[in-house]
């Protein structure tokens, strides 16, 4: 059996967030570089402030402004810095107690090297170029001699409120198919339709899918498909969305190779959406032979073949 | 209270690469069989299925739909998921047996960790505000609970090699371990820095894999195995999502867990420690005395699939008592950054 074939996944989304008053405080204050804690019931200055209090469950009754220097009370060293961290060369993770704070917030340090970390040391925050109400517009932190400046003081809230935050998101996998998969997606190169039989209840499958889903058994033994079946169900796409190949209306059919158990969709097209009905006979139109791949696409779509209709009896159990 | 038993257990082996798709079947087929056939059930003697999986492991939407094929879930079958480790499923299948839903329950995680770059993925767990933005990663926050420890004086890189050391020494009997052998913890010292003050042995290995167990009710659990693990306590407690709000020298929620759950007295006891430093933490956070035999499998350091490990950890700490190593076995489970999460489960043999 083939081995199993992988490809490159690459995700991303652009995550947008709703803030609520406390963190939409912080934020704008972040976009003023300046930083502000939550005064808990116990008395203790939070930063980055608690939406709602850890003891009492209430939102916070007064949100403080802290130095934006603080001490390391804790940190790790980042030798090969990964995608979306602060910092694209080595430097420390580090939890930061910024003067005037009871808790510590989680940043980078850019000290340069492991030996010039140590928990105690004094650091201050490095603004990015154009703070714009993320956590983000803290850079990173940097080792800084010197004690501190504000703290303590109400804050004044500055400059258009900030309510929303975006962080994107990118991460990679490598997909890897199963080998029944893969099996399917060789024939498919060769121009072959590549299902596989349950053992236990003969049900043919294809695309193959490794367990019999009735049965929950493994599925090895292949059989060849023609590239001829029926559609069993369809419906008219009217809609245009994004990434759509073809024109609207067209036809997204249920189709079920003559010899399979199971249907899988497709288009069918060359001839008005109005003549698709169900039992409707259908053949593959493969694109040409120089464009095939490992792929589903090999398929363009199908077509009707004028054959009689089957009769709904044969296919009503695979609807 | 419905008495409920642990009857069966089984695991995939867990490899760096495992040849599965996300979607877990392969991995789960053949130990739903040997689990299946271990206690002389037919998946139609199965009255509730539940899984523990996550999207994000599998980079696809409803990853763990695909799962069920695995089931044969024809005619249709009571199911459900939580995207969490398995030992969270376990709590699920525990609550339905409880409630009289079900007599037999069914609990699976699996996840192909080694998809993405699990260390990134993980760092979408954390507050989406104020931590994830920055793509913290997994090893370096754990890093940051060891340092605290150390500089505490609560253990040191030496204590922690050495539970690294132990560790891959007891998963040299364990057929499923990814990670075994006999090692020096002074050699293992020599090592670079993985992140500093974590060295490569101090982690988990990025695994591939699956686990399953059954419950059963008091009814039925004598049929099924000879030496059910009775559950006398299952409990699970969070501490807050914002790290500079702990205390991450300790795991009060672990600790919580263990009173609630009846965590003294036991003889052994599997915890899902991902990192070395977190055995000795949760050690004292759940009172287990020098006497009691910690992580026999060799733990997560031996091999940590990802939604799959908490669950094995109770699979495993159930097969001391089938096989009479125990009479009384503790089962951890945990999630979430530098044990944010714990889960409890006691069990016991009774006469």
């Amino acid at each position: 059996m083939s081995q199993p074939l992988r490809a490159p996944l690459e995700i991303g989304f652009d995550y947008t967030r709703s803030l609520g008053p406390t963190l939409s405080q912080f934020m704008t204050a972040l976009a003023g570089r300046r930083i502000l804690g939550a005064r808990g019931a116990d008395g203790r200055v939070h930063v980055p402030p608690f939406e709602y209090d850890p003891q009492t469950g209430e939102p916070p009754a007064e949100l403080v402004e802290v130095a934006s220097a603080g001490t390391v009370t804790t940190w790790s060293w980042a030798a090969r810095p990964m995608d979306g961290q602060p910092l694209g060369h080595p430097f420390a993770w580090a939890l930061i107690r910024l003067d005037g704070a009871d808790t510590a917030m989680l940043h980078a340090v850019d000290a340069g090297t492991a030996a010039a970390m140590r928990t105690g040391m004094r650091v201050r925050a490095r603004w990015a170029q154009a703070p714009a109400g993320h956590i983000r517009d803290i850079a990173c932190f940097e080792p800084w001699p010197g004690s501190t400046a504000r703290s303590g003081q109400a804050a004044e809230p500055a400059g258009e409120p900030v309510t929303m935050v975006t962080t994107p998101v990118r991460l990679r996998y490598e997909h890897t198919t199963s080998r029944e998969e893969s099996a399917y997606l060789h024939g498919l190169a060769e121009g072959r339709m590549v299902g596989q039989r349950c053992p236990a209840c003969g049900k043919v499958y294809i695309p193959p899918r490794g367990a019999c889903p009735t049965d929950g058994v493994p599925t090895a033994e292949e059989v060849e498909l023609p590239d001829t079946g029926i559609v069993t169900t369809f419906c008219v796409v009217n809609v245009p969305f994004t990434g759509q190949r073809v024109k609207p209306p067209y036809v997204a059919a249920a189709v079920l190779l003559d010899g399979a158990d199971i249907p899988f969709q497709h288009l069918i097209l060359g001839c008005d959406p109005g003549e698709v009905r169900m039992g409707m006979r259908v053949a593959a139109v493969w694109k040409p032979r120089e464009q095939w791949g490992t792929t589903a696409e090999n398929i363009d779509h199908f077509r009707p073949t004028g054959e009689p209709d089957a009769p709904y009896e044969s296919y009503a159990h695979h609807l | 209270m419905v008495d409920v038993a642990v009857v069966g257990f089984a695991q995939s082996p867990c490899l760096r690469h495992g040849e599965t798709t996300t979607s877990g079947v392969e991995m789960l087929v053949p130990i739903f069989h040997e689990v299946l056939a271990s206690t002389g059930l037919t998946r139609t003697d199965i009255g509730f299925w539940c899984s523990g999986s996550s999207d994000y492991l599998a980079g696809r939407a409803f990853s763990f739909v695909a799962a069920v094929d695995a089931i044969g879930a024809f005619p249709p079958v009571m199911e459900s998921h939580v995207e969490m480790d398995g030992a969270w499923a376990l709590y699920e299948a525990w609550v339905k047996i409880l409630t009289g839903d079900a007599d037999i329950a069914l609990a699976y995680g699996f996840g192909k960790s080694s998809a993405g770059e699990l260390r990134r993925v993980l760092a979408l767990q954390l507050d989406p505000y104020l931590l994830a933005p920055l793509w913290p990663d997994s090893v370096a926050i754990a890093a940051l609970q060891a340092r605290l420890g150390m500089e505490a004086g609560l253990w040191t890189e030496k204590d922690m090699a050495q539970v690294a050391a132990r560790s891959r020494a007891a998963a040299l009997a364990n057929p499923a371990a990814q990670v075994s052998g006999r090692v020096a913890a002074e050699d293992l010292l020599n090592e670079p820095y993985l992140a500093d003050p974590l060295r490569a042995h101090d982690s988990a290995p990025i695994s591939d894999g699956a686990a399953v167990v059954i419950l059963a009710s008091a009814e039925r659990a004598r049929d099924l195995c000879d030496r059910p693990a009775w559950i006398t306590g299952f409990e699970h407690r969070i501490d807050s999502g914002a790290l500079g709000e702990r205390d991450l020298t300790t795991a009060p929620s672990a600790a919580a867990a263990g009173r609630a759950a009846g965590a003294g007295q036991v003889g052994a006891a599997e915890l899902h420690t991902p990192f070395s430093h977190q055995e000795i933490l949760l050690r004292t956070a759940l009172g287990l005395g020098d006497g009691v035999r910690v992580n026999p499998s060799g733990g997560a350091l031996a091999g940590n699939p990802m939604f799959a490990a908490g669950l094995a950890r109770i699979g495993m700490a159930a097969r001391e008592i089938f096989a009479g190593r125990a009479d009384r076995a503790l089962g951890h489970a945990t999630s979430g950054p530098a044990l944010q999460q714990n889960l409890v489960c006691v069990m016991e043999a009774r006469a």
